[in-house]
């Protein structure tokens, strides 16, 4: 097949040309940013919580007025989910992984220290918060029974914190390249917590402090009451949620009926709360690339069909003089392969510029390089599908035609 | 002539009425999109409180420790109660008013109504005269009520409807937090938007219905929402002199001249905080009114821009198709159009009569999109955003609506119509 008589033709069809040429590079450009952008949202979706997520239930709820017994309600209220059958444990907790409400603290290895390290979520629970959410222990141990002060006598400075455990990210940025055991934690008050495990990782609640902040997080042995978490995470048996789930109101009741239970959720739906803005932009995204694409093949067949027909002189000329049907086909099929490779030329420039831009504003990452010679592929498809059709049809115009006056 | 245009252009679309549905289509989702996205951005960053946001003031003072102090850094975001409660006092402002967000559990006095929590607002008495909020029954509390700790309440709309069943409800009780507190007045429905006053609970979708005076709420401990910073540990961060930021505090200043008397004003009283060994840190204070405080915390969300853009880019490709085919169609009628020269008509004459074509497409693919746009809408309505209930398209969008579609349109068919009427006649009649 020769390039030039296709390339002469087009250059007598400039216009409508460069326009094909144009709209297969902008699709190229947002259709590369979209799905970088989609493959985004879903890599933040994915963002593992380090819990056992499939076990966990979480009621939320709220006392009505002050209440000087809180500490005492919450201890009758866990004993009584606890027995429920299928729960295995349960715990009264500040905050939760992905619960959006966080606690934080700056921490460092010195006292007082204006420029601290890092700053830490602050898990702080009535209850083992290692063993109910499934947590894992990579270094040390978890707290012993009598290392728990309620939260009140921490805040009065009555009593001090003895013991933390931090995640391996924490320990690595506060102790790096050493181990983290037995090492002072500058958090509240004056005597610092030591080290006495480590945990893989407990992902905190919210984004607040930036993504990347994200593994940062300690867990101290403070107990708190049910109105000041809010939080009640029961880890189950997996087949037994809802069952569960529909017996936590009247246990609650039971131990005293004067409070507001605002959630009862798996943890399932608390994740999917959690990222439901990613999950509808992703899928909007999507809707639109498939939309550009949808409109952009359109456009070659529209444009395909109506060079076949104002050609169909010549490709009945073309015929006589002994061309092939599928000479004709691979000729409209090598035209748009040629417009859909300036397209996607073109476009590659014009996805990295909006990358550019959109790095600039709105702070998404670079684009990388492999989602170039994806939006190649697809439009490089795309075209030579659309083209099919128009090109079939003209290589079935008989070679009669070329006889016939027009 | 108009008439026969009209005629001519209806005639050829009817000839391939597969490309006449896909050029009217794609002006149609493009403006739709455009339209969607473009109405949720104008709702986004609408003036919450117009006529007035140019005369209330946020500040923001910094009563910091020095180390860590860097020249020219933003002030603290919030205000201590210490200083909040020292400003509201000294009235050097027109009104000031210092508050917090909060929650509260009523308990109805309605039979078979559980009890609820609702979202709160702790203030003091210049909130409602200073930001214009609608009464239907009663008023404001006092700044009597405020010094004297009164345990009144102001209950927006809804509250007073489901606790009650009627706004008439002025000098009744509710129980908060098993307070019985007196109800002074009741709000018509004010939701402002964006939450402008205190961002911290949210920029979008915060409906506050209870309102009480932050003296009474500190008196009974009542809960507080928002974001709290302490930059030292304190038994009671919540407490008159604990070194924590909690609390917004506004002002309201009538003109530049007042304005930049109270910057004069709070200068001098950091000045003075410091010699008394209160404040550490050379004087630096902010005073935003309501846009400038609300651009430098960037409401809008980036999504819905982001959103924007792609629309707008999906608009661009949706023209540059309607133009190729449309240029691609003229070209081939230039045979046609070489006779109509042939027989007289001007080169203005066929322009106009291929514009007609393609603004016939443009006017009917505008208001298809017109109608997507309302369906978008509603679908944003539907998605999970704090924002979906406000996208609902006014007169103004209304009219950017038509206007984006006649423009389009226009856009749309110039460029065919003037590459088709260059057609010369003698070339088209020779050839055939």
């Amino acid at each position: 097949m020769h390039f030039m008589p296709i390339l002469s033709t087009l250059r007598r069809h400039r216009t409508a040309a460069a326009l094909i040429v144009l709209e297969i590079a902008l699709t190229c450009a947002i259709v590369c940013n979209a799905v970088f952008l989609i493959r985004d949202r879903l890599s933040r979706m994915d963002r593992p919580s380090g819990v056992a997520e499939n076990e966990l239930l979480r009621v939320q709820l709220t006392g009505i007025g002050e209440r000087a017994d809180a500490q005492a309600i919450t201890e009758q209220d866990l004993a009584a989910l606890r027995t429920i059958p299928g729960v295995k444990s349960a715990i009264s907790i500040n905050m939760i992984p992905f619960g959006g409400s966080s606690w934080n603290s700056s921490i460092s290895t010195k006292p007082d220290d204006r420029d601290a390290p890092v700053n830490a979520g602050m898990y702080m629970a009535t209850g083992d918060i290692v063993e109910t959410l499934g947590l894992k222990l990579v270094a040390g141990r978890n707290f012993n029974s009598d290392e728990y002060v309620p939260f009140d006598d921490v805040q009065s400075e009555t009593k001090g914190i003895a013991a933390v455990i931090v995640t391996s990210a924490t320990a690595e940025k506060l102790y790096p390249g050493q181990s983290p055991l037995g090492k002072p934690v500058y958090v509240m008050g004056s005597t610092p917590p030591v080290i006495v495990g480590v945990v893989d990782h407990i992902v905190r609640p919210n984004d607040a402090n930036g993504i990347d902040q994200r593994p940062y997080s300690m867990i101290l042995p403070v107990t708190v009451p049910f109105n000041m978490g809010g939080n009640y995470l029961l880890r189950v048996a997996p087949d037994r949620k809802q069952e569960i789930l529909a017996q936590v109101d009247a246990k609650l009741d039971g131990v005293d009926p004067r409070r507001i239970i605002l959630e009862r959720q798996t943890f399932a739906q608390v994740r999917a709360k959690y990222f439901e803005q990613d999950q509808a932009m992703a899928r909007l995204l999507l809707g639109v690339s498939i939309a550009l694409l949808v409109i952009t093949a359109l456009g070659v067949v529209g444009l395909a069909s109506f060079w076949v027909q104002q050609r169909t002189r010549q490709i009945g000329v073309r015929r006589a003089l002994g061309a092939t049907k599928r000479d004709i086909r691979r000729y409209f099929q090598l035209e748009n392969f040629i417009l859909a490779t300036m397209g996607i030329i073109v476009g590659m420039a014009l996805a990295y510029g909006v990358n550019m831009w959109l790095m600039d504003t709105y702070g998404v990452d670079r684009l990388s390089a492999m989602y170039l010679p994806i939006g190649a592929g697809l439009l490089w498809a795309l075209g030579q599908i659309a083209v099919l059709g128009p090109a079939v049809r003209a290589s079935s115009i008989p070679p009669a035609v070329a006889t016939r006056s027009v | 002539m108009i008439g026969y245009y009209l005629d001519l252009a209806r005639r050829s679309l009817r000839r391939n009425v597969a490309l006449t549905i896909l050029m009217i289509l794609a002006i149609a989702f493009g403006v739709g999109a455009s339209m969607t996205t473009l109405t949720v951005l104008h709702v986004l960053s609408a003036d919450p409180i117009p006529g007035k946001s140019d005369q209330l003031y946020y500040v923001q003072l910094d009563p910091r420790p020095v180390d860590g102090y860097k020249e020219g850094e933003e002030p603290l975001y919030q205000s201590t109660r210490q200083d909040a409660e020292t400003l509201v006092r000294a009235k050097q402002a027109e009104r000031q008013v210092l508050m917090t967000g909060g929650g509260a559990a009523i308990e109805s006095q309605q039979v078979g109504v559980d009890p609820f929590n609702v979202e709160a607002r702790w203030a003091s008495a210049d909130f409602f005269p200073m930001f214009d909020v609608p009464f239907v029954a009663g008023g404001p509390w006092t700044a009597e009520d405020d010094d004297a700790k009164a345990r009144v309440v102001v209950l927006a709309k809804p509250l007073a409807e489901k606790v009650f069943g009627t706004t008439d409800v002025v000098g009744r009780t509710i129980r908060v937090e098993s307070n019985e507190m007196r109800v002074v007045g009741v709000t018509d429905t004010w939701f402002p938007t964006p939450h402008f006053f205190d961002l911290n609970t949210g920029a979008y979708g915060v409906k506050e219905l209870l309102y009480a005076p932050f003296s009474t709420s500190r008196e009974l401990k009542f809960g507080r929402n928002g974001s709290m910073n302490c930059w030292n540990s304190h038994q009671d961060p919540e407490a008159l002199g604990a070194p924590c930021e909690w609390i917004q505090l506004w002002v309201e200043l009538s003109t530049e001249a007042k304005r930049a008397d109270y910057y004069e004003y709070l200068t001098a009283y950091s000045r003075a905080e410091k010699e008394a060994g209160r404040y550490h840190r050379p004087p630096n204070v902010r005073l935003r009114n309501v846009m400038e405080w609300l651009e430098h915390n960037q409401v809008v969300p980036n999504d819905a821009r982001l959103q924007m853009w792609i629309s707008l880019g999906f608009l661009l490709v949706c023209l540059i198709n309607t133009v190729g085919l449309l240029l691609t169609k003229f070209m081939r009628r230039s045979p046609e159009i070489g006779v109509r020269r042939a027989l007289g008509a001007s080169k203005k004459s066929i322009f106009t009569q291929l514009l007609v074509e393609a603004g016939m497409i443009g006017i009917v693919g505008g208001v298809l999109g017109l109608l997507l746009a309302w369906l978008g809408l509603w679908a944003v309505r539907h998605q999970p955003t704090p924002y979906a209930a406000l996208a609902e398209l006014d007169t103004q969008m209304l009219l950017a609506t038509f206007g984006l579609a006649v423009i389009t349109s226009l856009l749309a068919g110039v460029l065919p119509a003037w590459r088709g009427c260059q057609v010369t006649p003698a070339l088209q009649l020779k050839s055939h």
